[in-house]
């Protein structure tokens, strides 16, 4: 807790270093050039989609109202089928980068923490285009992998090995996502393995409970908030990045995003609204994670005081 | 020197004792370290294989035609373009930035979560979905196909990240010394040059270095604004994957990869632990 006599906030501070202009005013003048790029850009865009999906036409003039695009989009069976693609991609891949990436931090945290750290830390560095392209020379049958495997007699020939780029399930996508994004779930939950959990642990240790109850009472409670935290945005970034599915998956079905863009690049124009349904779908979702991502944040920092 | 304490204990007829923890430790460390680089082996490899028929695990032939590949005027042109785009990015972010840091870390106002959200959206939800709708616009005032358009819409994922880090610095900051400038005669913005901008130094060179590796790794929007005509590394790199030169395509990957993970190398001791620098990461 703080100490009410001694504490003094960063409002009675500020109010020190100049009086006059009313501190709001001066926050919201500091604020503008931000809020300027994200309102235009960012909050422009999701409204301008939701608009253009509902039937305005900023390259025609005149706007048509309707529900139709949602109706012919969801009544699609296409749509369906990327849905249920995007959906699977997700789920599957933040599960393992969550349970890889905690793996790894409890299996590195005593020994060899700082090599591993700054080789878990490079690899987050890789641009998902450069990602893709080494899943894609790993995993494709005449891939790096299928040459190990026929080098040991293990695969007959690229027929036998088996489809993991530009497959069904979306496997390729998933083992992108999952190389990508366990590390970054390893590094905040190396970061959130601090001395005090130790100690705790050591408590435990102390009053008789064994390696499994001190994982689950212990560790794993209080690591959990700030790796959710994380996993939700691995979830995020998974349900809407559009270059690792279009350049590992399949273009039928394909998630989301590549599908929002090829209805968006169709040369008949009266797709378009479907595009921006798409996009808005995929938009809003983003956001409501977003809100459980703050949540959940601020439920951490509330428990840390 | 493992492997001696071995022999040693076993000298000593101690051998049923397990091997030290190390020995452990060292293989969980192998087996991560290839889980973790295992990717980039056909990449490295295929950057210099010159023939690498199928079921050869080594290229028949090595060649230095993606070494030419990367030295070649187009490359080297949208290098140029990447840089020049990456530089101005970063430099307008850390701009915006340090002014809505300042709020941020140092004022109290009402709709703080507003802003909060607002400021973590973009950088959290990928372009696409939020760029169709105005890739209209950047058509009818002129920006499309420009590196100005490009510059201007990579604001949207840098800006917020660089105003959020900035923040988080700017809370750390001892305002007091920025008052007894202020005592001793010093103007606005000498104080914000001599004092201000010396403390944040920190920070404001991983903000400046992060926000110049999401404008460096940036495809999609540069895509939808630049609509081709702005050829960054990003656009050359994903064509090249797309044909079936995959020397060409490992060679240019290899270019597009050097420079963030030369940048994290660096910047790694400085953000241990700090998970909102590593959220613009993730996304990259």
């Amino acid at each position: 807790m703080s100490h009410p006599v001694v504490s003094t906030g960063p409002t009675t501070r500020q109010h020190a270093v100049r009086r006059g202009v009313p501190e709001r005013l001066r926050a919201l003048l500091l604020l503008s050039p931000a809020l300027l790029v994200v309102g235009v850009f960012f909050v422009g865009g999701v409204v301008q989609a939701v608009l253009q999906s509902l039937g305005r036409q900023p390259f025609l003039g005149e706007n048509d109202w309707s529900f139709d695009a949602y109706r012919a989009t969801l009544a699609d069976p296409a749509f369906r089928a990327s849905l249920i693609l995007t959906l699977r991609v997700v789920v599957v891949s933040t599960g393992l980068a969550t349970v890889l990436g905690v793996a790894v931090a409890l299996l590195v945290r005593r020994h060899a923490r700082g090599p591993l750290t700054t080789l878990l830390q490079s690899t987050l560095a890789v641009p998902h285009l450069v990602g893709a392209l080494c899943i894609g020379l790993l995993l494709s049958p005449s891939g790096f992998l299928s040459r190990l495997g026929a080098g040991v007699g293990a695969v007959d020939g690229q027929q036998d090995f088996p489809v993991l780029t530009n497959d069904a399930f979306g496997w390729g996508i998933i083992a992108e996502y999952t190389w990508k994004e366990a590390p970054f779930i390893a590094v905040v939950a190396l970061a959130s393995l601090t001395p005090h959990v130790r100690d705790l642990e050591g408590a435990a240790r102390v009053l008789g409970a064994g390696r499994w109850r001190r994982f689950t009472s212990v560790t794993l409670p209080l690591i959990a908030p700030p790796v959710a935290a994380a996993s939700v945005l691995v979830a995020s970034f998974a349900a809407a990045s559009y270059e690792v599915p279009r350049l590992l998956g399949q273009s039928f079905p394909a998630t989301l995003p590549v599908v929002a863009l090829q209805r968006y690049q169709d040369t008949d124009l009266l797709v378009r609204p479907q595009a921006m349904a798409v996009a808005t779908i995929i938009a809003v979702s983003s956001l409501v994670l977003v809100a459980a991502y703050l949540s959940l944040v601020s439920r951490l920092s509330r428990r840390s005081l | 020197m493992r492997e001696t304490l071995r022999d040693r204990s076993r000298a000593r007829g101690l051998s049923r004792i397990r091997p030290p923890g190390g020995l452990r430790t060292s293989a969980t460390v192998v087996v991560l370290a290839t889980a973790v680089l295992l990717p980039l082996v056909p990449l490295l490899v295929w950057s210099v294989a010159g023939t690498w028929r199928y079921p050869d695990v080594v290229p028949g032939r090595v060649t230095r035609r993606g070494l030419d590949l990367v030295l070649d005027g187009e490359v080297v042109s949208a290098t140029a373009t990447s840089l020049l785009i990456a530089l101005t990015v970063a430099a307008l972010a850390c701009a915006i930035g340090l002014s809505a840091g300042r709020a941020i870390g140092l004022h109290r106002f009402r709709g703080r979560r507003l802003v909060q959200f607002l400021l973590l959206a973009p950088v959290i939800v990928p372009g696409l979905a939020v760029t169709l709708g105005i890739q209209v616009f950047f058509v009818r005032y002129g920006l499309a196909d420009t590196v100005l358009g490009v510059v201007l819409v990579q604001l949207m994922p840098t800006v917020p990240y660089a105003a959020t880090l900035l923040g988080a610095a700017y809370a750390n900051l001892d305002v007091d010394y920025e008052r007894q400038a202020r005592t001793l005669g010093s103007g606005p913005l000498r104080t914000f040059l001599t004092v201000t901008v010396p403390l944040l130094r920190p920070a404001l060179v991983t903000t400046a270095l992060l926000t110049f590796l999401i404008s460096w790794s940036e495809y999609i929007l540069t895509l939808l604004i630049g609509g081709g005509q702005v050829t960054t590394l990003p656009l050359l790199l994903f064509a090249a994957i797309g044909s079936s030169d995959r020397t060409a395509a490992a060679a240019l990957g290899l270019l597009v990869v050097l420079p963030p993970v030369v940048i994290v190398v660096l910047v790694a001791g400085r953000l241990r632990g700090r998970d909102d620098a590593w959220m613009g990461l993730a996304r990259g």
